[in-house]
């Protein structure tokens, strides 16, 4: 799977994409959250207020619930600021 | 993203919606919307631009999704046009590097009549603050950069307030 962060994610992990295997057990959003949280110390930055992180699976907004099931792409960035 | 041609079945209004880094220019997508249709009876347009935040700013960075970024503000587009009767709808949006009195978003809402364009150009003004994938950064003149402007809880309200 394609993972995506932007602004204060991206520059908390270090990354602005990178391609995952994912492990099995990971079904939703939240699931991938907590499995990213835990790959080091940069992650755990990113996601430590998991609440407040923003989804997007297949460039379309998500819930912390939803399935990954099929999905190629998912992004992870703060609250927008545009406008 | 520019309006793909029209089926002469389809009724729906075009949407025009361009993320850019270079500026627009408001005259031209007004008379660009005029030229598009003859019944146009109003046209109200919203224009964002950048704060120099008493003087204390030096430049906003704004970052987006590409791809998402277009495709959010297609669909809000959309559901304005689904809300009220638009003849035109039209939003850019800038990303990039701009300065304290530069552009940042230009929206252009045409109509027969006015509050059908009033009200269309707020909703997808309120829809993209918070929908929208963009995020800005604060380049300071004092050398200091790196804060990210922090979302507002007004404009989530903002955007509440449509669901009614």
């Amino acid at each position: 799977m394609q993972l995506r962060y932007f602004a204060w994610v991206r520059e908390r992990i270090g990354l602005d994409a990178e391609i995952v295997d994912l492990p099995g057990g990971i079904a939703t959003v939240a699931d991938l959250l907590d499995w990213l949280a835990s790959r080091d110390e940069g992650y755990a930055s990113a996601f430590a207020e998991r609440e407040i992180i923003r989804v997007a699976l297949d460039q379309e907004h998500a819930e912390h619930d939803a399935p990954l099931a099929g999905v190629r792409e998912a992004a992870f960035f703060p609250p927008m600021t545009g406008g | 993203m520019a309006s793909t041609p029209k089926s002469y079945q389809d009724t729906s209004p075009p949407v025009d919606v361009r993320i850019q880094s270079g500026d627009f220019d408001v005259a031209a997508e007004i008379e660009r919307l005029r030229q598009s249709h003859p019944n146009i009876g109003a046209v109200v347009t919203f224009t964002g631009l950048c704060r120099d935040e008493g003087g204390r700013l030096a430049a906003l960075e704004l970052e987006h999704y590409p791809g998402m970024a277009e495709a959010e503000i297609t669909r809000i587009a959309r559901e304005a046009c689904a809300r009220w009767p638009l003849d035109g709808l039209t939003a850019i949006h800038r990303h990039g590097r701009i300065e304290p009195g530069g552009n940042i978003v230009l929206v252009v809402a045409a109509s027969r009549h006015r509050r059908a364009a009033f009200e269309a150009a707020e909703f997808l003004m309120d829809y993209l603050k918070t929908r929208a994938p963009f995020w800005k950064k604060e380049h300071l003149k004092d050398g200091t950069s790196g804060t990210w402007v922090d979302a507002r809880d007004s404009d989530t309200r903002d955007a509440d307030r449509w669901k009614a």
